[in-house]
């Protein structure tokens, strides 16, 4: 191994350019890009999917498939150029000295093979480590990891480990053998924020104690900025500004990154007095890149002649770490300046209870022999759920995984009956009507957004065909002809082309696809609309047109939205009263304000500190919750939240773990589900402050 | 797990029931019995005379009556004539009715009388099994392993050379029926006249006619390399192209999952990535098909056991079936039927084994 002095850049990406070769065309997936990472530093990428971020990582690795090809530059490991290396000098490297965590754990790790044996097997090639050192070695880095009881976890398999334990296990395997590098592909997107939350400690207290130096990869600012150092944010196959965090942040010099930060609701974003701004037009396909700057088309800087005119290299900023931006006009541009097309909205009124709920209950019945037999278990999804929501309201319902939201989505929606409790729908009583049996306007009255855009289409009809379908169905329109007619008015409701009714699916991007799905939604005039995380799928810049979109079509109709989420800042951002469900039940309601602020409920206050913010001005409070979610299926007794609070030794005489707490009114209609006293509730500090200047 | 297959063998008992009725139900459709009748009795009877038979012999019943008798659990029939002897389903010809058990069904083992073989059902049936037994046996040694090896190199490397040369292999021998492959092998090995053998002849390298031998009698005797390679061969083939297409598909879609990534980029050597990481997950698929092979191959012995004059199952089962031998066919029907069944009861077993994601109960 030759010799490396540790004040050089432990990898110094130069000029990489990387394409994917079909039998039609080169495709250009990465393009002039180069980066530099110090020994103990942490570098993110940043971009909107389909940017070429994880290309970047893969080719580090050296592990871009058949298809793909490094076709200029260098990748400098220590010195050493990874791109000239031949098969086996890249396998002594990956894994002992560079490692990398995946994006989803459970795809990650090997389904048929013990985690011990997972784990002992990167010592045992890199090391040539006797198996039962090697062993002991993974039981001692499971612990490390803040796995509880890692004897029984080496000898487990993937299946039997939760989300956040299996991403943990990957990172234990990364670390097997103190890699010099870490290469981190958006590792938590696939986990509930809380959980995130702890793995982003992790990483980045692990970080330190080995010294290792990360390259992390990832779509969420806030992210980038509680774990980096510097960063680099990519727009379509090129890096367009790079620096440090906090100048990045706060002193951006490139267009796109300021469409970002613009883009994404940070705190004080208001749906009506300050409407987030999305990004104009759409990413362009790779082969479809315009002349110049990529971001040119749908930049408000935009100079024809100048700035379509020819490649644009780098250009260092002076006087900044390192800060360097692929514009012609960041010296030109006045970065201070308002944005100029941000319109505030009038607020709209609030009118009637539509829908009412009331002591919902629904209750599955799980049994546990593959064939019907054995004891009967009780999964209890919804607990005496009671809230009502008003006509032109936005209803937030708020929880991780398994809280039981999307039952309640399904409860609403009548795909499943309630157990006990009632549903008013204006004066209609609809908790136990399926949906086969409810009337077309009961069905087109309460209709649904669904989360991922990409399954809810059918692909072999065109989209104004979906459309028409369901008019038909909802039973509008005398003729052919006027549904035809409403087919296209409801494009232009959704703000697409009406050249659009002709294209199939495939030939829309993912925004497109979700309006398409939001346009089906509102086909039959719906009064309640249940969006189940309709913006998660997509990216951010796309996240806020339709989340906008969303908000306009209801100011006009007038329409109830309950909007079912995890992402507590677009909450924050467009809804007027929030619910926090917790294990089925609802630990906390009131409006948007209450909620935000002290007093919160435990679980609530966790939540909130668990969000990523990609503020540098914002200071938030680190509650890390131990362990997992309960299972629905033997919840703890008492308080569902007891096992992960943090207040729970402020409660005397061990109330959490005997009784259910009540709901308490507080002031305003404020309620919260806990036993905590009046006078400790009022002491709470707000997790979210601004960082004084 | 005992519980698990207890209840797989309730069922297996139930899926039994109901196949052998169907096959019985449809041995014993009218006309087939007349003719049945009338080679028991003689050619020449007139309508009459074959009701009168059908009704001494006791086939004169509800179809479900005598289901119930061939099972044994009714009474099996009797029927005293005019000199007063008595004859029945459970008296044996010349003992004394009186001591002559009330049942006599397959349950009691008795399977009835091959009227082709002249042989109780149950031994004609053992016998022949045993004999289809080491064809079965050799073809999955010859099979099973090869196909797999197959699979899986052409697998690991998907659109590369080896991929393309193995599944050109795996394809056009799958799509050779046996009767297509076997005539070829015959000419090409077993023939004096054409193929290899008269060359080989010729050149003094071998002593006999033929390299093989084109028939596999001898080897209801003696099993020998010379006498059991072509009909071992010819079935084999065919299952050897089928079983390394889907261990193919298997394994290409196993080595694009993100866990091979994992180990590769965890610096793991390309065979170890194959034979550590890949070959447990990839031969979950292929392993149901294979055990699916034994049902088939007590199929698909028939034509090969036909072609090469091997007394076998399957060659039982097509002189009883040609000669309308009830019993016989029966018989045979429930062996399949066990078959069939024992293997996919062992095959989901093994599943549990490959799969840790699976559990039984």
């Amino acid at each position: 191994m030759t010799t490396w002095d540790p004040s050089q850049p432990i990898l110094e990406i130069e000029n990489l350019s990387i394409s994917f070769f079909t039998r039609l065309r080169e495709i250009p997936a990465v393009m002039d890009f180069s980066a530099k990472v110090m020994a103990g530093e942490a570098m993110g990428l940043v971009g909107e999917s389909g940017c070429g971020k994880s290309t970047v990582a893969l080719a580090v690795m050296r592990d871009l498939g058949k298809n793909g090809k490094i076709v200029a530059g260098k990748i400098k490991f220590k010195g050493r150029d990874l791109v000239t290396m031949d098969d086996e000098e890249l396998r002594h490297i990956r894994g002992s000295e560079i490692a990398m965590i995946y994006q989803e754990p459970m795809a990650s790790l090997n389904p048929a093979m013990k985690i011990g044996a997972q784990l002992a097997e990167v010592p045992m090639i890199h090391q040539a480590m006797p198996k039962d050192q090697a062993w002991a070695l993974a039981r001692q880095i499971v612990a490390d990891v803040r796995l509880p009881d890692p004897d029984r976890i080496l000898n487990a398999y993937p299946h039997q480990l939760s989300g956040g334990q299996q991403q943990r296990i990957v990172i234990a395997m990364a670390l097997m053998s103190k890699p010099a590098l870490l290469i981190l592909d958006e590792p938590t997107t696939a986990l509930d924020v809380t959980v995130e939350a702890g793995i982003v400690d992790l990483v980045k207290d692990l970080g330190h104690k080995y010294g290792t130096s990360m390259l992390f990869i990832s779509h969420n600012l806030g992210l980038i900025m509680d774990v980096c150092d510097r960063l680099c944010v990519m727009y379509s196959g090129e890096a367009v500004e790079t620096g440090n965090v906090t100048e990045v942040f706060d002193m951006m010099r490139h267009p796109y990154t300021q469409a970002l930060f613009r883009s994404i609701p940070l705190p004080g974003a208001d749906k009506n007095s300050r409407p987030l701004i999305s990004i104009p037009g759409n990413f362009p396909l790779p082969h479809e890149r315009p002349n110049g700057c990529n971001f040119g088309p749908r930049c408000d800087y935009f100079e024809a002649g100048r700035c379509n005119a020819g490649d644009i290299a780098m250009d260092p900023i002076p006087g900044g770490d390192r800060h360097a931006s692929r514009c012609l006009k960041w010296a030109e541009i006045d970065w201070m300046a308002p944005p100029a097309a941000r319109v505030s909205k009038p607020k709209s009124p609030i009118g009637k209870v539509v829908l009412k709920m009331e002591e919902l209950k629904k209750y599955y019945a799980l049994s546990s022999g593959a064939f019907g037999g054995g004891a009967k278990k009780v999964v209890k999804a919804n607990e005496t759920l009671s809230f009502e929501a008003r006509e032109g309201e936005t209803l937030a319902i708020v929880g991780e995984s398994g809280c039981g939201k999307s039952t309640f989505a399904k409860v609403l929606m009548g795909l499943e009956t309630a157990t006990s409790g009632s549903i008013m729908l204006f004066d209609e009583n609809i908790q136990s009507t399926p949906i086969q049996k409810r009337n077309v306007d009961t069905v087109s009255s309460v209709q649904m957004v669904f989360q991922n855009p990409f399954d809810t289409l059918n692909p072999s009809m065109s989209v104004g065909r979906q459309i028409v379908r369901a008019l038909e169905v909802f039973r509008q329109g005398k003729s052919d002809a006027e549904r035809e007619a409403r087919m296209l008015e409801l494009l232009d409701l959704v703000k697409l082309p009406r050249a659009f009714a002709e294209r199939m699916p495939r030939q829309l991007s993912g925004g497109q696809k979700q309006r398409v799905g939001i346009a089906r939604a509102f086909a039959g005039g719906a009064k309640v609309v249940v969006a189940d995380e309709p913006v998660s799928a997509l990216d951010v810049s796309v996240q806020a047109a339709v989340t906008d979109l969303l908000m306009d079509i209801q100011r006009e109709n007038k329409t109830t939205l309950l909007f079912i989420s995890h992402d507590l800042s677009i909450v924050r951002y467009l809804s007027d009263r929030v619910l926090v469900m917790y294990l089925g039940h609802v630990v906390e309601t009131g409006t948007t304000d209450q909620v935000f602020q002290p007093p919160y409920h435990p679980y609530t206050e966790a939540l909130l500190s668990a969000v990523p913010i990609a503020d540098t001005k914002v200071v938030r409070k680190r509650i890390v919750l131990e362990g997992d979610i309960p299972s629905a299926v033997n919840p703890p007794p008492g308080c569902p939240f007891q096992t992960r609070c943090r207040w729970k030794s402020q409660v005397p005489g061990g109330l959490c773990d005997r009784e259910m707490p009540p709901m308490r009114m507080l002031e305003g209609g404020h309620q919260i589900k806990c036993h905590l006293g009046a006078e400790v509730l009022a002491g709470m500090e707000p997790v979210i402050k601004a960082a004084a200047e | 797990m005992l519980i698990f297959v207890l209840r797989r063998l309730g069922v297996m008992a139930l899926t039994a029931l109901v196949l052998t009725f169907v096959v019985f139900y449809l041995t014993n459709l009218q006309p087939n019995l007349e003719k049945l009748a009338r080679s028991e009795g003689s050619v020449r009877m007139t309508e009459e005379s074959v009701k009168v038979w059908l009704a001494e012999n006791g086939f004169a019943k509800p179809v479900v009556y005598r289901y119930g008798e061939w099972l044994g659990v009714v009474p099996g029939w009797t029927h005293t004539d005019e000199k007063g002897t008595t004859r029945g389903r459970c008296i044996p010809q010349g003992s004394d009715p009186a001591e002559a058990a009330t049942y006599c069904g397959v349950l009691q083992g008795n399977w009835g009388f091959s009227t082709v073989f002249k042989n109780p059902v149950l031994d004609e049936v053992a016998g022949k099994l045993g004999a289809t037994g080491w064809l079965m046996m050799w073809v999955m040694i010859v099979m099973v392993p090869t196909s797999l090896i197959i699979g899986i190199i052409a697998g690991m490397r998907e659109g590369s050379r080896t991929d393309r040369v193995l599944s050109t292999f795996s394809i056009a021998s799958t799509a050779t029926p046996e009767y297509v492959s076997g005539v070829i092998l015959v000419a090409l090995l077993a023939s004096p006249m054409t193929g290899l053998s008269p060359l080989l002849n010729e050149w003094g390298v071998i002593g006999s006619k033929t390299l093989f031998q084109g028939s596999a009698t001898s080897a209801m005797d003696d099993i020998t390399f010379w006498n059991f390679f072509l009909p071992v061969m010819t079935i084999a083939l065919y299952g050897i192209g089928y079983i390394a297409r889907m261990t193919r598909a298997s394994m290409t879609e196993v080595m694009t999952q993100q866990y091979i990534r994992t180990a590769r980029l965890k610096g793991v050597r390309f065979r170890d990535v194959v034979i550590r990481h890949a070959l447990r997950n990839a031969l979950i698929a292929p392993f149901t098909v294979i055990m699916l092979q034994f049902p088939w191959l007590l199929n698909g012995v028939v034509v090969a056991e036909s072609l090469f004059n091997y007394k076998g199952f399957g060659w039982t089962l097509v002189t009883a079936a040609g000669n309308n031998d009830i019993d016989m066919l029966l018989g045979c029907s429930v062996v399949a039927v066990i078959v069939v069944l024992v293997t996919q009861l062992i095959s989901d077993i093994g599943y549990v084994f490959l799969n840790p994601r699976i559990r039984l109960s």
